[in-house]
């Protein structure tokens, strides 16, 4: 609807609404750069990297301490509806969703310390190709939430699967390895905690679109999507 | 006035609104002041008409108990059926019974200089429901009761309603339009006079009355429509522009205009 996002007669409640905004829009370059790090600690097998995403997860939390603030005080003494009531729904739902986004890179980055410690996985090529596309997703998501774009919210959302299904596979190649190699379990075990914390990060994107879909068009985008169980296939 | 034919009575007949309108206009000398309204007021539940200052709220619900009647110049066109019988036109209700069935609360409280017992009593007096005192006196009991008054009032029943505080006199109101059994009241800015109290109040009893009567009610304040209607009627420049359940009004109205005044970015 083009009414969202449109100026109020009151301007002080504009201001507000542009606050909880901007403070979404901090969060989500914060998320951004904490898994973009985590995927370059990986790549290079860089620790001291890996140690500044774990002390990079305070200023997420923090902005969504702010976020749950601001929305409070929005609901509280301006009663928002319609457009503006799903805004503040949504940036509450968003800021939940990059708060866990944050966490996941994070605890992919306490992993590549681990990683760092045993000897190189050929899979972790797979693994950072599999980080970077959900890096690519989530960059997109955020660019639509705060650009009203709903039909790159429902782009992004239909592109979840293929994540799953990279999970998938990568978790076939990694298990094969574990199977050949007991010596390599310590360090394979780890790649596929990071794998499924990609696969968590492809399901927050995935979060951000429906809200993003919901807040621009006012109708839930539907929730139908495939399950692919990464234990199908006769592992 | 345009009357629609009988096939369309006929056919509404089938729907279980308690108050249908069709293709209401209304005039004040050379000036349109509606534009054609269809809206149908469901029984037990409360309808809430929003909209900004003189977009017509009050002069549509007026068509509903034929107050225009009252006012200097107005001419209304279109129909109105209450259970689908004619309030314009040949055949139409006698205004005075069909004020009976469908009361009215104004803005601002306006008891008659009278005591509380007599303001409750009034309608029921002239339209001499009741022989007995006993009978009268219960009545007016029963309907301050339903108001929430009665614990207030009951031991100054005789005390002019006048000295009463603007929430009282407000809830002593609708005592009065409901101590006759009205089947439908109508409210235009019930509680713009009163404090978050007396307005809690009056929206609980609104809240309680909906078991028995149709309500409907013009307020200006979005939360209010949101907090006591089912159903919300969205009016602009004469026209009905949007109506539809609360709820969906006021999370994904579906029309801008709409969105805009109910989000404060025109009105
Ligand atoms: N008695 C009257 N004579 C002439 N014009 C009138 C009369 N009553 C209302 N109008 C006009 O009809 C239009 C609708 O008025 P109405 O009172 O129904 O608006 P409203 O939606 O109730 O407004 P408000 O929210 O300010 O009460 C307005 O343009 C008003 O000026
Ligand atoms: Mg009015």
């Amino acid at each position: 609807m083009p009414t969202v996002g449109d100026d109020h007669i009151v301007k002080s409640y504009d201001a507000q609404l542009k606050t909880l905004r901007d403070i979404l829009a901090r969060m989500g370059g914060l998320a951004e750069a904490q898994l973009d790090m985590a995927l370059a600690a990986l790549e290079a097998r860089d620790s001291e990297t890996a140690m500044k995403v774990k002390a990079g997860d305070a200023a997420v939390d923090a902005c969504e301490q702010q976020v749950n603030e601001q929305t409070l005080r929005l609901l509280a003494l301006r009663a928002p509806l319609a457009d503006d009531l799903r805004q503040v729904v949504a940036a509450l739902k968003v800021a939940g969703n990059l708060e866990r986004v944050a966490d996941h890179a994070a605890s992919a980055a306490r992993r590549t310390v681990i990683l760092n410690d045993n000897p190189a996985m050929a899979p972790t090529r797979s693994l950072v190709r599999m980080g970077r596309k959900v890096q690519v997703m989530l960059h997109e998501v955020l660019g639509a939430y705060l650009a009203y774009d709903a039909d790159t919210a429902l782009a992004v959302h239909g592109r979840d699967q293929e994540i799953d299904e990279m999970h998938a596979s990568l978790f076939r190649e990694i298990l094969t390895y574990m199977m050949e190699d007991a010596r390599t379990i310590t360090a394979a075990s780890q790649l596929m905690f990071v794998a499924k914390t990609f696969e968590r990060i492809g399901d927050h994107a995935t979060n951000i679109a429906e809200m993003t879909y919901f807040l621009v068009t006012a109708r839930p985008l539907d929730r139908h999507r495939p399950r692919r169980d990464v234990f199908d296939g006769g592992v | 006035m345009t009357m629609l034919d009988a096939p369309t009575l006929a056919e509404n007949l089938a729907t279980d609104a308690k108050i249908l309108a069709r293709g209401v206009t209304v005039h004040y000398g050379a000036k349109q002041a509606l534009n054609g309204i269809d809206l149908d007021i469901a029984g037990n539940r409360v309808t809430a008409l929003i909209g900004p200052s003189g977009c017509g709220k009050s002069t549509f619900l007026r068509c509903l108990n034929r107050m225009n009647d009252t006012v200097a110049g107005a001419r209304v066109g279109g129909m109105v059926t209450l259970d689908g019988e004619p309030l314009y036109g040949p055949g139409a209700l006698d205004p005075v019974l069909l004020r009976m069935r469908v009361g009215m609360v104004f803005q601002k409280p306006n008891p008659f200089p009278k005591s509380i017992y007599d303001n409750v009593a009034f309608g029921p007096r002239i339209h001499g429901l009741f022989a007995r005192k006993a009978d009268l006196d219960e009545a007016v009991e029963r309907a301050l009761e339903r108001a929430g008054l009665w614990h207030e009032v009951k031991d100054r029943l005789h005390d002019r309603a006048t000295g009463l505080s603007g929430g009282q006199q407000q809830r002593l109101c609708i005592a009065r339009a409901i101590a006759v059994d009205p089947e439908v009241i109508l409210m235009d800015e019930p509680c713009s006079a009163l404090d978050p109290i007396a307005t809690a109040r009056v929206e609980e009893l609104i809240d309680e009355l909906r078991d028995n009567f149709a309500i409907v009610i013009v307020t200006h304040s979005m939360q209010q429509a949101a907090r006591v209607s089912q159903q919300t009627a969205f009016f602009h420049l004469g026209n009905l522009v949007e109506v539809g359940p609360t709820e969906r009004i006021f999370t994904a109205p579906e029309h801008q205009l709409t969105q805009g005044y109910i989000t404060g970015r025109f009105g």
